[in-house]
């Protein structure tokens, strides 16, 4: 299986994330992650999908299918350009005065950041491309963690040109 | 101009040159009801929803326009939806309004609510729900816009009930603005080059055309690329019709229960023109094993569909109305006489065929549906409509039925929806006045919207319903008798039902047809009486359609018998 990034420039408009997703899910197509949020566009959404696919033809298929609905403007596979993919993860931690020093040491070299503190857990926020998450959830697998928020991947195309001039 | 929202809508409906809508009133539409009184805006009553959307599908089929529906909120809406999957399978053109509740009440579960957008976001081409009535003439235009362009589709707008009661100054917008959509279906003229290329380098070309053909109106080209050709071609079972079934080389419709001959040159070809199809599973058997020895082409408009069942070696995407026309044009430039050329092929692929034509037994005193059938086609000429439900009698229509033209023979092909024979005919003949309309049904899918048969005497519809009456679910029960050890589970209907007396008290004319004589003797008279019938014709219980290409096998692994 293979991933690939896709950006799809979508209308603002109610149930657009509908048709989206509900597409992806009838067509039996496997994702990894999907997010979305405002652009430098007020008419436009930005949808961050990762797709996992067997092959380049079942790629090939998801982004016919979606560039069929009517409210998507514009798909672009930001794996196949030079690209810059993010993450952000929040992992809340029991901490005990003893294991403490530990995640903080753990804070520090993957450069994530404590965002807040009680007497019993601490909670991490970390930004990265997605191994570097990976990364972090497994070495706090050795504490007790008590949950993990995870926003999916968004990217930016390298260079000058942005996504809907692609 | 100033007016309410349900006016809005119907100013709409007549910008959009929308002539007759087929619709059932209720609750949270008494206020656009009331506006169709008072503008005496042609509206068809039917006995259920289902009817009603099939009716517009029909009414869409029969003449490439765009067919209207309007249903309440709640029930009617859910009625509403096999009738748009269906037209969304064939992709038939289709505007369904539907009334939401109040947009105080929406998510509250109120009174007849239910989620429309989200009900038919799988099964439409794009849905609105409109909560404000300055969107109304904007949505409207889109949907049609939407609906008749591109691959065709049916459009819902969910419309809340508040919004046809608040005021608007009335203006119908000019333009679409739709970012994300254009009407402009131009492919890259290149890629018609290769394909001409390859014709030119082929021996045994076949031309498989589909429904893209008839919703796209091109059998005219389709027509004229065989002329120049003369290779054998043959169709889907929604293309029927575009190729004169009286054509030098035309094999019959291919598929499960399409020809020997059509199914063989498949296999047999060396290059496959697809042309307005989609390879649905239905005609391709097993997907490893079809046309194993052909480079497959592609003529598509929908680029989903291109490699989605079967990876094609060309493939032109754009209308059909952009392609054919180039492509004709450009094998009319080239030198090879490819008629003479392909003339061994095709007799080959003709004589391949006269091997297994489609065939019935006489046996005595019975009607053989293939009987039946033959004998009406016989009766009818191109101006005949013949609309099918969905079984056995549909491939026996498919098969026996000589449909001439396009829009000739309205059947639910991809979604096969029991019960939408006799609403389709209805809105086939309400659009078609002047053409006669023949339903061919069975005892089982007659039930699913028999009550149908009360709106076409209401309304003096003249449609002549053929009941091909054997007393069994026929296409279940042959897979049951083919797969299932002869366990007729469920399938029998050795019932009490008078189809006769259903029809008088609905207030229609019935006959019974038992005999094959019969069909010399009765037939023609019924079927060229005025006003609507229902002729209900007993046939054998275990007679098969035939040939099949069961689940699983190669289109050359026909059983025959």
């Amino acid at each position: 299986m293979e991933k690939y990034l896709l950006a799809v420039l979508v209308d603002n408009k109610p149930g657009v994330l509908t048709h989206v997703s509900g597409l992806i899910s009838r067509r039996a197509f496997n994702i990894e992650s999907i997010s979305a949020g405002y652009t430098e566009e007020p008419s436009v959404t930005r949808i961050n999908i990762v797709v996992s696919v067997e092959s380049e033809n079942e790629l090939d298929q998801v982004v016919n299918q979606l560039g069929k609905l009517i409210d998507v403007i514009k798909i672009v596979n930001l794996s196949k350009v030079p690209s810059i993919a993010r993450e952000l993860v929040m992992i809340k931690v029991k901490a005990s005065k003893e294991a403490r020093a530990d995640l903080v040491s753990v804070v520090d070299i993957f450069r994530a950041q404590i965002v807040d503190v009680t007497s019993e857990n601490v909670i991490i926020e970390l930004t990265g491309n997605q191994q570097k998450i990976d990364a972090i959830c497994e070495v706090l697998s050795d504490y007790e963690i008590v949950e993990i928020a995870r926003t999916g991947a968004i990217a930016l195309s390298r260079g000058p040109v942005p996504v809907k001039k692609m | 101009m100033r007016m309410n929202g349900a006016q809005a809508v119907l100013e709409s409906l007549k910008k959009e040159g929308v002539d007759l809508v087929f619709g059932y009133p209720g609750g949270v539409v008494l206020k656009l009801y009331d506006e169709i009184y008072k503008m005496k805006f042609p509206n068809i009553l039917t006995g259920h929803e289902q009817g009603a959307v099939h009716a517009a599908d029909g009414y869409a089929r029969a003449t490439g326009k765009v067919g209207v529906v309007i249903a309440t909120s709640g029930p009617g809406a859910a009625n509403l939806v096999t009738g748009i999957a269906t037209a969304n399978m064939d992709s038939v053109p289709l505007v369904c309004i539907t009334g939401q509740v109040a947009n105080h009440a929406i998510g509250k579960d109120s009174f007849q609510e239910v989620d429309v957008c989200g009900i038919t976001t799988p099964i439409t081409k794009h849905n609105y729900l409109v909560k404000n009535v300055n969107d109304v003439p904007r949505v409207i235009k889109e949907a049609f816009f939407i609906a008749r362009t591109g691959r065709k589709a049916p459009v819902s707008i969910d419309i809340a009930a508040d919004v046809f009661n608040a005021e608007i100054d009335f203006n119908y917008p000019d333009k679409i603005n739709l970012r994300g959509y254009t009407d402009k279906n131009i492919g890259d003229e290149k890629s018609i080059d290769e394909i001409v290329t390859a014709v030119e380098n082929c021996e045994r070309p076949l031309i498989f055309i589909g429904g893209g053909v008839i919703s796209s109106e091109t059998s005219e080209d389709v027509r004229e690329i065989l002329n120049r050709l003369g290779c054998p071609s043959t169709s889907t079972l929604m293309g029927l019709g575009c190729i004169e079934p009286e054509r030098a080389g035309y094999l019959g419709f291919a598929g499960m229960h399409g020809s020997y001959g059509a199914n063989m040159a498949i296999q047999n070809c060396d290059l496959l023109l697809a042309i307005g199809m989609r390879f649905s599973d239905r005609v391709t058997g097993r997907v490893a094993d079809f046309a194993p020895n052909a480079k497959i082409v592609h003529f598509e408009i929908d680029p989903a569909e291109v490699n989605k069942n079967i990876q094609v070696d060309y493939k032109v995407v754009g209308d059909l109305k952009w392609s054919l026309p180039l492509f004709k044009n450009k094998l009319n430039a080239s030198k090879i006489n490819f008629a003479e050329k392909f003339s061994a092929w095709k007799n080959q692929a003709v004589d391949e065929g006269k091997k297994h034509p489609f065939s019935f037994k006489s046996e005595g005193d019975v009607i053989k549906p293939g009987a039946l059938i033959s004998k009406i086609s016989d009766l009818c000429d191109e101006n005949t409509i013949a609309v099918t439900d969905v079984g056995q009698h549909q491939m026996w229509a498919a098969q026996f039925f000589k449909t001439k033209a396009p829009r000739q023979f309205l059947t639910s092909g991809g979604l096969g929806t029991m019960g939408f024979g006799l609403p389709a005919a209805m809105g086939a003949k309400l659009a078609c006045p002047e053409k006669k309309v023949v339903l061919f049904t069975g005892d089982g899918s007659i039930m699913m919207n028999i009550q149908e048969l009360a709106t076409i005497a209401d309304h003096d519809i003249d449609v002549k319903v053929v009941i091909v009456h054997n007393f069994i679910l026929g296409m279940v029960g042959q897979w049951q008798r083919l797969f299932y050890s002869h366990h007729y589970s469920a399938s029998e209907l050795n019932l009490k039902r008078d189809f006769i007396k259903i029809a008088e008290a609905m207030g229609v004319r019935g006959y019974r047809l038992t005999k094959a004589e019969e069909l010399e003797t009765k037939l023609p008279e019924i079927l060229n009486s005025q006003g609507a019938a229902v002729i209900d014709v007993y046939v054998p219980q275990d007679e098969n359609v035939i040939p099949m290409v069961p689940g699983g096998k190669r289109l050359d692994q026909m059983v025959l018998n």
